[in-house]
């Protein structure tokens, strides 16, 4: 069944909708209630831009039901160049070819299917920089 | 008051299969493909890549294109296309909702075979042309598919391509100057609901179909313009493989300098709706101020909408803010075997599935 909580996510899933706090900027992905350097409470929402840089990453081989077919593929901490952190797969690369501190661009993706007749849940996934 | 594209972006999937090694496995002679079909790869999407993800990302590169619209400004979008990722729920919501357009705009999903993309674009310009929105975007993409072994498994192929449709002056990229719509009942292809695959009229989809409806199109166009085809520094047509855009532009008296750049089927694959809309950008990528463009997409069942564009000044300043469609192409590409592409296209089950 579609889950109302990735429902409500889908501002951030979709549109990368992050938060800046108002008393020392700190931003956050997904945005937070408390900023965790100032103990602020007021937050301005700000739409992230797609760059990034690969921080850490890993290579799945034996994954969960819903990424059945799709393995092995690399999981990567990912630094938004508009501050926050986000852990996504890295795609369209050979996975021999992921280092840290490659740069990356986030694309609108399937994320996965509940089986064939279940809803279909998208969001980003990052692909190696190319210009 | 001039109403036309604003901005304007395509998308591609990265993966390519070589008409080779579609044929390897079927034991075909791909050099008759080559040939016969002016086909030498194609474009595959990966298993996340579906018309929505696809439309999405061009849509953006539209976006980039329109210099800092207001996504909420946008008041109606529309995808034409032969494979919305659900039978049942529109693939325009899920676009809208990723670009920030929601909620205040109409969406609907558009079919017509290849020329759900013209009808989008068709539609979006009608309605900020009568004044009932400020933007409206219209996109044509696809990642149809063939059955294995058939003909179509040679070309069908995928891609997306989104116009923002405006009448700002200070935004404009192209005027829409002209229109025209060719159609009759023609059942030249066909896909029966339930059905995984579609079925052709083999080669009744040459003469009385794609030639006889595009002709109708362009004649009925250019009629309506008061224009020549030498009035045009570009054309494209739609693109179900190298040959029939070709030859449809020689008999209707546009040369090969005209249609040649908005031609990407050889190293592309038939992208269904989202084919004479990609070929259009490729042209906006390097067009110059002045220019007149003459499109026209083709879609079985049967009919063709035609446009003619004149290219305006701020062209310039916006073709390198976004991918250039060619390059998209040409350079940014993953080559794949049968048996990765045949994992990626679902064409084998897998266990329990
Ligand atoms: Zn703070």
């Amino acid at each position: 069944m579609p889950s109302a909580r990735s429902w409500r996510a889908y501002p951030q899933t979709y549109r990368l909708e992050a938060s800046r706090c108002s008393g020392c900027q700190k931003t956050f992905f997904p945005p937070r209630q408390v900023c965790n350097a100032c103990s602020g409470r007021e937050f301005e929402t700000f739409r992230m831009g797609y760059g990034g840089t690969v921080v850490t990453h890993t290579v799945i081989r034996t994954p969960g039901d819903q990424f059945q077919g799709e393995a092995p593929f690399a999981v990567g901490i990912i630094a938004m160049d508009d501050g926050p952190k986000m852990t996504t797969q890295i795609v369209d690369v050979p996975l021999e070819e992921i280092r840290i501190g490659m740069k990356v661009k986030l694309e609108f993706r399937r994320m996965y299917a509940e089986g064939h007749d279940g809803v279909i849940e998208y969001g980003h996934k990052a692909v190696p920089l190319r210009e | 008051m001039s109403v036309g594209i604003v901005g304007y972006g395509a998308h591609l999937p990265r993966r390519r299969i070589k008409v080779e090694e579609i044929a390897k496995v079927w034991g075909a002679d791909a050099p008759s493909y080559k040939k016969g079909l002016e086909l030498l790869q194609k474009s595959v999407p990966a298993l996340d890549e579906d018309t929505i993800t696809l439309s999405v990302e061009a849509v953006r590169n539209a976006l980039t294109r329109a210099g800092g619209i207001d996504p909420a400004d946008i008041g109606a979008l529309y995808i034409g296309s032969e494979s919305h990722p659900y039978a049942v729920k529109p693939s325009g919501t899920i676009v809208a909702e990723a670009i920030g357009a929601v909620p205040s705009c109409h969406t609907a999903d558009f079919e017509f075979a290849c020329k759900a993309g013209s009808e989008a674009m068709f539609v979006a310009y009608g309605l900020v042309k009568a004044g009932l929105v400020k933007y409206a975007v219209g996109i044509g993409g696809d990642t149809s598919q063939g059955a294995p072994g058939d003909a179509l498994e040679y070309s069908a192929a995928a891609g997306s391509a989104a116009f923002i449709m405006g009448d700002d002056p200070d935004k404009m990229l192209a005027t829409v100057d002209e229109t025209y719509a060719f159609m009759t009942d023609t059942p030249d292809f066909w896909r029966r609901e339930h059905q995984f695959y579609p079925s052709h009229g083999g080669r009744f989809t040459g003469e009385p179909a794609y030639f006889r409806t595009t002709l109708g199109a362009v004649n009925g166009l250019l009629e309506k313009a008061n224009l020549k085809p030498e009035d045009f520094r570009w054309a494209v047509f739609h693109q179900p493989n190298g040959k029939f855009p070709a030859r449809v532009a020689k008999m209707a008296g546009f040369t090969e300098e005209q249609y040649d750049v908005g031609r990407l089927v050889p190293l592309l694959g038939n992208t269904y709706s989202g084919a004479s809309p990609l070929g259009l950008t490729a042209i906006l990528d390097v067009a110059q101020p002045g220019d007149r463009i003459f499109m026209c997409s083709y879609g079985s069942g049967a009919g063709s909408d035609a446009f003619v564009y004149t290219v305006q000044d701020r062209i310039r300043e916006v073709q390198n803010l976004a991918p250039k469609t060619r390059w998209m192409l040409e350079e940014n590409t993953i080559q794949v075997e049968y048996g990765e592409y045949a994992k990626m296209r679902r064409k084998i089950r897998l266990a329990g599935e």
